[in-house]
């Protein structure tokens, strides 16, 4: 009896939030049902076309597709769904684009101890966190080392890494070297010394007004210009200078939107006790700032993530570059959407990430402070 | 008597406005003095000079027989020795009372956290608040958010304590408990300027009042003379304002 009656309340409930919420009024009413009917229409399309009708290893006489004329949507007229056997084909390329295959395990090996370096930074209240952060600074040095190679392993040319090494390689080496050199521009913005100020005025408003591929070009052609004869530094490494550089001054700029919203009184009052300029900016002012930055520092790490795929432009082979590369391939041509939308996934995968780990940290230090 | 600040012929301007005029003044150790006066007289920026918050552009400013200039390393001793306590707390949202208090003596005097801590502790039962140390400062109401920032300036031990209107952001009914923690500071012996409204507590604590308008000190006299016989009819003017309301 009691059952039936919480059951009777339950479905009262869920009635009445959908009755007040999807159908209110006709207009409100009307717009649920296109809405529905459109969501059904593209939702069935697409998993018909990505999962249920569509061909992974295998066509539909059971065949091992091995280019693409063996896809069952170029044999059987009527057909759709996608052809994800060049996914397959091609993934040691996706992932690590034309690094050695028996060297691979050199690649895997760095894949899997990012999270490990990363995690230190990402949880304040991870168990022994300590020794995560001391790995943090290990690992770039281990991940160089292990992916370049040097004594005891063969070297592999950062012309042969492509693929997600390289969007990952850009992406989180741009982050990281970024951020400190960010916070250096932002302070020095902000600086009572004329020079140190307008130097970071300079380098701030020159990086933000010029387009990132401009930078790439630059970087590429012109980088070795400046250094002495004989220092010739990899493509990547242009690369990498070039959004190293782009991805610092956005966010110097997120930084110093951080920095302007602390109150005057709350550097007053560290003056007053005795704190120096650095024991101020370290233990009172970035805390704080970085903390009410944190959306917009966020916003430019996506945004940088996926510039990284305009690197195809200077001949790096990132993710998307292989995915063209792919393409260009005879065996494989034509099969645009399934390279698209896998490669739009891997993207998103990491985007996504990121910004659900932005609003995580926002809850979490509200419920800190207050 | 020591005399812990000496100000002679102090002049600021902020770009044409003239804030401070011509002030002198002399604090000896111990000694508790009460400043007032209209809102844009220039009583807080001449307090806030006295450790260099604001900097003076004419004039001289000795505070323990060392003079305020750009010189850094001075300016740095000096903030050490001199506590200041603000209208608005000012205490560090991002941590909690006990951090509050005991970070400068750990950055500053490079003191071991235990120890730091400690003191922290015995400040906090000073004003009377130890049961809060873990909270932080969003969680705690105005008088006692003021009294954690008094003891954050005493964990310092500073012996000159510069107090800003402290009470001015305070509920009416908040504002004795922050009164009570100074006037036992005061019976302590502590060198105390402050600038304040509150003419109960003027007339129980200082040895000195001054009436500051437009820039100048106008009056300076003991609590008895400035309240019963005040001098320039602008005290007078200002005192029936103040006590009739």
């Amino acid at each position: 009896m009691t059952t039936f009656s919480n059951q009777s309340l339950m479905r009262n409930k869920y009635y009445n939030w959908i009755i007040k919420n999807l159908f209110s009024s006709w207009v409100n009413s009307l717009m649920t049902v296109v809405a529905i009917i459109f969501i059904y229409e593209v939702g069935t399309f697409f998993l018909n076309w990505a999962i249920f009708g569509a061909d992974f290893r295998t066509n539909f006489q059971g065949e091992i597709i091995s280019d693409r004329t063996l896809c069952s949507k170029n044999i059987m007229p009527g057909e759709y769904g996608a052809c994800w056997a060049i996914i397959y084909a091609r993934w040691d390329q996706f992932m690590y684009g034309f690094y050695p295959i028996e060297q691979v395990w050199r690649v895997n090996f760095v894949y899997a101890l990012l999270p490990l370096a990363i995690i230190g930074i990402l949880f304040d209240k991870l168990p022994y966190r300590k020794y995560f952060i001391y790995f943090t600074f290990i690992y770039p040095f281990l991940a160089y080392f292990m992916l370049y190679g040097g004594p005891g392993l063969s070297v592999v040319g950062t012309n042969k890494w492509g693929g997600l090494l390289v969007t990952l390689f850009l992406g989180v080496t741009g982050i990281g070297l970024a951020f400190p050199l960010s916070i250096i521009l932002a302070l020095g913005r902000r600086s009572k010394m004329p020079i140190v100020k307008s130097l970071c005025v300079v380098f701030i408003e020159f990086i933000r007004g010029v387009p990132l591929i401009t930078l790439l070009f630059t970087a590429n052609v012109m980088l070795p210009l400046f250094l002495p004869d004989g220092v010739n530094p990899d493509n990547l490494l242009r690369a990498l200078v070039a959004v190293t550089l782009f991805q610092s001054a956005y966010m110097a700029e997120a930084i110093r939107g951080g920095l302007q919203a602390i109150p005057r009184g709350q550097i007053e009052a560290a003056q007053s006790l005795g704190l120096n300029y650095w024991q101020t900016t370290r233990k009172i002012i970035l805390p704080q700032a970085l903390k009410i930055a944190i959306p917009p520092i966020v916003n430019t790490c996506i945004g940088l993530f996926k510039d990284t795929s305009l690197v195809l432009i200077i001949g790096l082979f990132d993710l998307l570059g292989i995915g063209r590369a792919a393409l260009a391939d005879m065996t494989w041509t034509k099969l645009y959407y399934e390279v698209y939308v896998f490669i739009s996934l891997v993207f998103f995968i990491f985007c996504f990430g990121m910004s659900r780990y932005s609003l995580y940290l926002e809850k979490k230090l509200k419920t800190d402070n207050s | 008597m020591e005399q812990v600040i000496q100000l002679e012929k102090v002049n600021k301007w902020y770009d044409d406005f003239h804030v401070l005029k011509d002030i002198d003044l002399s604090v000896q150790r111990g000694q508790k003095i009460v400043v007032c006066g209209p809102s844009g007289s220039g009583k807080s920026t001449m307090i806030r000079c006295i450790n260099r918050l604001e900097a003076h552009q004419k004039g001289q400013i000795v505070v323990h027989g060392t003079e305020l200039t750009n010189d850094l390393k001075n300016i740095d001793m000096i903030r050490k020795n001199v506590g200041m306590v603000f209208q608005q707390f000012n205490l560090f949202p991002h941590l909690s009372v006990i951090d509050n208090i005991s970070l400068a003596p750990i950055w500053v005097k490079k003191m071991p956290k235990k120890e730091a801590e400690d003191i922290a502790m015995s400040y906090l039962e000073k004003v009377k608040i130890p049961e809060q140390a873990q909270k932080f400062p969003g969680q705690l109401s105005g008088g006692q958010q003021q009294r954690v920032a008094i003891a954050r300036s005493l964990a310092m031990n500073p012996d000159i304590m510069l107090f800003d209107e402290p009470t001015s952001a305070l509920d009416p009914e908040m504002i004795k408990e922050v009164l009570d923690v100074m006037i036992q500071l005061a019976e302590e012996g502590m060198t105390m300027l402050v600038v304040t409204h509150e003419m109960g507590f003027a007339k129980t604590v200082a040895d000195q009042m001054i009436f500051m308008d437009e820039g100048r000190i106008i009056e300076q006299a003991t609590p008895d003379e400035f309240f019963n016989n005040p001098k320039s009819d602008r005290t007078k003017l200002f005192l029936s304002q103040i006590l009739n309301h």
